[in-house]
């Protein structure tokens, strides 16, 4: 796998610079918790420590271990090391980008419209399958957890206005 | 003693009723293909099954679970071997020695090595399950809140002493946890705390929420920024080859005793499989005759790591049954299951829930011989669903991860969630920040906070009622060795002026 990587080679973003902006977000995350914990009290109340005193500290140490991590990222000689190549990252969003809109959709239109969509988009777009193959895949898969799911298990899924059409 | 054989005894009975056999096959099969199929892992796979078994009984749920754990601990192999591909992280060091021997035809021999060898690593911490559990369990009966938050720190620190990421980002990927863990309900006051008003945030993380994201959508936009090309080997295994390989085996009985002992001791202490496995590899490499060997195709090389994760990963249910504390990410999963199936996880099981407990070791027995049987037999099965292009495989995993989020709570906002953390894990992981304590915060931060505030409440706010007995000091005094550990080492190595040892995981 690893030869692969560096037969690609190429240049994207500086790992570095990813991991600095890493470092940053999980310290936000702290800088939340801290303030969230003195929002409700982070000392000690009349019945023993309050609601914010466990968090305050669990925020407090996320700050400072964050401090740490930034001074080695920063430190850190990138000698041009890339976090990933743009056509390696473009590879991973058109991963994400599909499934963020299939989430997205998914209180809408339902899971199994949605599934079936995610499958055939995936399929005709990165296999490059035609439909005859595509098809039957994508919209036996949902039939097949329908069948599992609430036929067997009686576990509702989320469903759309098709499946109402269908009347489920 | 006697005593626990007799329930051992009941568990076997309990487990061989037909509708329990059938789950533990299954379970098995479900859990192999979890293994297999890159994306999938051991921890999601059964965090998304988990909403399957609301409606079982919890022993029957347990056995299933926990089957698709062995299966998935047996699929890595496969994976490494045949195609260079580790399913899981704790079968990297399977690639090393199994594909070589692939590659030379001797794949039939390597695969028989492995799935004895993890049988093996298995089966030995299975036993030291059944001898000391119980022990464990009624000693751990007499911890007051001070212990049990001990516990918790000790379990903890280990991951910091332990792991092979950089001090500073466990800590910080494990506090990221306890927040996460915070959000919502304060258990003690009944206060509403960090959720700032949004009312999605009321119920707090889930962490099977985030377990399904980070393990499965993250490791899939991992695979597929590797842009995975299946290159596989062809699997056949004969009677003949495994009968060959079966009497080589003994031979290897030291190393295969020493990469037990390092999987237990790995798999108890929260570092888990992956870790284990590198040691044993890398130990096995050092002690070995034939060290010069180790990356050519050397069956110890396959024996000793393989070993070691089966051990590590079947002792992390050791401390998950008797004391509450999960050992790995997917202990972590079952001992959420356990809260949903309305058991109390901790000693107490062992007191309350003797038809579970038992239940559950005897499955341990069983399922991995049954997984023995399966693998052996249903190899060229499992390695054909790998030659199912990633672009097939890749959407149908995220329709399973968005499914396996929803039906936790039955709530769509959590796959958006699920989608966040996968998305988190992606670049966590990439910039070296573990998952698995992170996990193990969420799902233990209420309780490990609860046992804190509590302790402080008896002592009036001083931290020496952490200190105030023998016991309590001992275990805490263990966690802040292995948090420091890495400090430690350092200053130690300084001190003798000499180049520090080779560390094992390396």
């Amino acid at each position: 796998m690893s030869d692969m990587m560096h037969e690609t080679g190429g240049a994207g973003p500086s790992h570095r610079g990813v991991e600095i902006g890493v470092t940053i977000f999980v310290a936000l995350i702290g800088l939340i918790a801290v303030i969230g914990s003195l929002q409700v009290g982070a000392g000690w109340g009349s019945d023993g420590p309050q609601a914010g005193f466990f968090p305050f500290y669990i925020g407090l140490s996320i700050l400072i271990s964050s401090a740490v991590n930034l001074m080695h990222a920063w430190n850190t000689k990138g000698d041009g090391k890339v976090f990933a190549t743009w056509l390696q990252l473009r590879q991973v969003s058109s991963v994400v980008v599909p499934t963020t809109i299939y989430v997205f959709a998914i209180p809408y239109i339902g899971i199994y419209v949605a599934s079936i969509i995610l499958i055939a988009v995936f399929m005709t777009w990165l296999g490059r399958y035609r439909p005859q193959v595509t098809l039957p895949i994508a919209i036996g898969m949902p039939i097949l957890v329908f069948v599992i799911f609430e036929k067997w298990f009686l576990v509702p899924l989320p469903k759309g206005p098709v499946e109402k059409l269908l009347g489920f | 003693m006697f005593e626990d054989i007799g329930n051992l005894f009941h568990g076997f009975s309990v487990v061989v009723q037909p509708f329990n056999l059938l789950l533990m096959v299954v379970g098995i099969v479900l859990g192999v293909i979890v293994g297999v199929l890159p994306g999938l892992g051991g921890a999601n796979g059964v965090a998304i099954l988990l909403p399957l078994t609301f409606s079982m009984s919890p022993t029957s749920a347990i056995i299933m679970l926990s089957c698709i754990y062995w299966g998935a601990l047996f699929g890595g192999a496969i994976t490494s071997i045949l195609f260079n591909i580790p399913g899981e992280p704790w079968s990297v060091a399977t690639t090393f020695d199994g594909y070589p021997m692939a590659q030379q035809g001797k794949a039939g021999e390597a695969l028989t090595a492995a799935f004895t060898s993890s049988f093996v690593g298995a089966l030995f911490a299975v036993i030291m399950i059944t001898l000391v559990a119980p022990l464990v369990a009624s000693f751990a009966l007499r911890f007051g809140p001070p212990e049990i938050f001990s516990v918790y720190f000790l379990a903890f620190c280990s991951f910091v002493g332990l792991s092979k990421e950089p001090p500073f980002k466990t800590v910080a990927s494990m506090m990221v946890g306890f927040a996460l863990g915070a959000v919502g309900l304060d258990q003690v006051t009944g206060q509403l705390r960090l959720t700032f008003g949004f009312e999605s945030m009321l119920g707090g993380f889930d962490f099977l929420i985030a377990v399904i994201g980070l393990f499965g959508i993250g490791e899939i936009l991992l695979t597929m920024e590797e842009g995975l090309s299946f290159r596989g080997k062809a699997a056949k295994i004969s009677m003949k080859v495994v009968l060959k390989t079966w009497m080589e085996l003994p031979k290897y009985w030291m190393l295969s005793l020493r990469s037990c002992l390092i999987g237990c001791w790995m798999g108890i202490s929260p570092a888990g499989a992956t870790p284990a496995s590198f040691m044993s590899y890398g130990i096995a490499k050092r002690i070995s005759k034939r060290g010069k060997n180790f990356g050519k195709g050397e069956i110890e090389g396959v024996i000793a790591p393989e070993t070691a994760a089966h051990a590590a990963g079947t002792a992390a249910l050791l401390p998950m049954i008797s004391l509450g504390v999960p050992g790995s990410p997917t202990a972590a999963v079952l001992l959420g299951g356990l809260l949903i199936w309305g058991l109390q996880p901790g000693p107490l099981l062992f007191v309350e829930q003797k038809d579970f407990v038992w239940g559950l070791i005897a499955s341990m027995y069983m399922g991995n011989i049954v997984g023995l049987i399966i693998v052996l037999t249903c190899v060229p099965l499992f390695a054909a669903i790998l030659r199912i292009p990633f672009s097939v495989i890749a959407p149908i995993i995220l329709v399973l991860c968005a499914i396996g989020a929803y039906t936790v709570h039955n709530n769509t906002f959590d796959v958006i969630m699920m989608m966040v953390f996968g998305v988190a894990g992606y670049f966590m992981k990439k910039t070296n920040y573990p998952l698995a304590p992170m996990v193990l915060a969420i799902v233990l931060g209420d309780k490990a906070e609860e046992a804190f505030r509590q302790s402080l409440l008896a002592s009036q706010g001083g931290l020496n009622v952490f200190f105030s007995n023998g016991l309590v000091s001992t275990i805490m005094t263990l966690g802040l060795i292995a948090l420091f550990w890495p400090i430690i080492q350092n200053t130690w190595t300084r001190i003798r002026g000499s180049s520090p040892e080779p560390r094992a995981a390396e």
